[in-house]
């Protein structure tokens, strides 16, 4: 294997294929590597370990890590009905209605989420009157993930092939028909992995709502450390408690894209 | 059949696909449209087919003219059948369900009667097998005769075909123009857009050959592909004997 040919990859997976043994000891090459990276950086900085102080403290760990996690599925859930609806409306016939989606789209997709969490937090919930923060705030991630979940689901529906709305068309398809049968099913397919990556997206982006003293997973973990004095010692049970969430749905995004590739 | 098309013109912004095609024909149970690619035939289906409508001109099949209403378009759509030339099958249903779906959707049949139904034309066109099989499982063949086998399951007037065999090896396109051939034997009304001229001349009655948008000759199949009369005739067709 020539120099080059390490970093030349190959998109024939056949080719890179191997035995189940050598791709644990690869992958185990790999963790040792970045561990002694990791371990070499630790001790340039001479840092002082005090896991005991912050492990005192891991219940309230794991009820940030619950409470991310609510939050997350809730925002989730509503996120998916404001992309679906924003979706319609950027293919409706009523103009208005299609610069309405447009606008929502853009503006959330173009500002930071900080920006957004100030502004609904002290502008829009408080002229509305919502006291509780939490309702706030999985609104503020709905509406946040609504925006990019729009766009994925617009790119699925523009991907449909014309051939296939043409083949709808010589059937005698409606068009609610044409929508439901044809357009939808394999517009959701396709964009199944970019889905899955937004919902890894909005789990991590959740930890800003600590700026309005959410306690969630990250604000949780931020008071562990002004308690303690300490500061890795509560950052890296925060970054594996939400490698723990991402991981998985970042393999299911792979796999499906993998089993999408293997269909058509 | 009978058809007629008068002044016919469709244009795709500055372009011509249609230049005032005229054309009648009567007591046709086949027809068949030769001619160059990019010439017009497959405007010209797609226009009879109801899946797009004329610039101007008007076209009358079986004496009631076609409509430019949504509507009405999709109902003489759902009276005819369309066979594409790359199948346009759906690809997240399996054989059995691109056929049966339309019939259940669209002409109010039951599932079970729709299943049915769509069994009976897999059988018909020897797919029994790969009946639940999605299209990217099949071959180009298999995937044209279930095409067909959707085009003719709700029992349409006419049906049209583009250029069906066009995309085919020839073993594929030999299946593929069996199974048309055995609409024919069961009377069923065709309009045909191909580049095979053998199957032009042994089965459709009628031939018309359209290029430049226009209708350069139309009559008997083995006369017209035979003994051409216009010059543009003789050359499209002299280009076919020559290799």
């Amino acid at each position: 294997m020539s120099f080059v040919s390490l970093f030349l990859g190959s998109n024939d997976r056949s080719e890179t294929e191997s035995s189940p043994i050598s791709q644990w000891a690869s992958f185990g090459a790999a963790i040792l590597f970045l561990s002694l990276v990791l371990y070499a950086s630790f001790s340039a900085l001479e840092y002082q370990w005090n896991w005991e102080s912050a492990l005192r403290y891991k219940k309230k760990f794991s009820d940030g890590w619950i409470a991310t996690l609510w939050i997350s599925a809730l925002s989730l859930f509503f996120a998916f009905l404001i992309g679906s609806l924003a979706t319609l409306c950027s293919r409706a016939r009523f103009l208005p209605v299609r610069y309405l989606s447009m606008i929502y789209v853009e503006l959330t997709r173009g500002t930071p989420l900080l920006v957004q969490i100030f502004f609904f937090f002290y502008v829009v919930a408080d002229a509305a009157g919502i006291q509780n923060r939490y309702v706030v705030g999985i609104a503020i991630m709905a509406i946040f993930s609504g925006a990019y979940i729009s766009e994925i689901l617009r790119a699925g529906i523009e991907g449909v092939g014309k051939s296939q709305l043409l083949s709808a068309k010589a059937i005698g398809f409606t068009e609610y028909q044409t929508f439901r049968y044809v357009i939808a099913p394999q517009a959701l397919r396709s964009s199944l992995p970019a889905l899955a990556g937004q919902t890894a997206n909005l789990i991590k982006d959740s930890s800003l709502l600590s700026v309005i003293a959410i306690s969630e997973f990250t604000l949780n973990a931020q008071e562990v450390n002004a308690i303690t004095y300490s500061s890795f010692e509560s950052f890296f049970p925060l970054a594996i408690g939400y490698l723990i969430l991402t991981l998985p749905i970042m393999r299911l995004s792979r796999s499906i894209e993998n089993r999408l590739r293997f269909e058509t | 059949m009978k058809l007629e098309l008068e002044s016919v013109v469709k244009t795709y912004g500055s372009q011509h696909a249609l230049d005032s095609l005229d054309l009648a024909i009567e007591n046709t149970l086949c027809l068949a449209l030769i001619g160059p690619s990019g010439g017009g035939k497959s405007t010209t289906l797609r226009l009879l087919a109801g899946l797009e409508s004329p610039t101007s001109g008007t076209i009358r099949i079986d004496g009631n003219e076609i409509a430019h209403e949504d509507r009405q378009l999709r109902e003489y759509r759902q009276k005819v059948g369309v066979v594409f030339q790359a199948y346009n099958l759906f690809p997240h249903y399996d054989a059995i369900t691109n056929i049966s779906l339309p019939l259940e959707k669209v002409h109010g049949y039951s599932r079970e009667k729709a299943l049915e139904k769509a069994e009976a034309l897999l059988e018909q066109f020897q797919l029994t097998d790969h009946r639940f099989k999605k299209p990217a499982e099949l071959s180009g063949g298999q995937n044209q005769r279930v095409a067909i086998a959707r085009a003719i399951a709700p029992d349409p007037d006419i049906v049209f075909l583009d250029e069906p065999t066009s995309a085919l090896d020839p073993e594929m396109t030999a299946e593929v123009l069996e199974a048309i051939e055995t609409l024919i034997e069961s009377k069923k009304k065709l309009v045909i857009a191909t580049h095979q001229m053998g199957f032009a001349k042994h089965a459709a009655d009628t031939v018309a050959i359209i290029a430049e948008g226009k209708l350069v000759e139309v009559g008997n199949s083995a006369l017209v592909i035979d003994s051409p009369r216009t010059a543009r005739g003789q050359k499209f067709l002299k280009a076919y004997l020559k290799f």
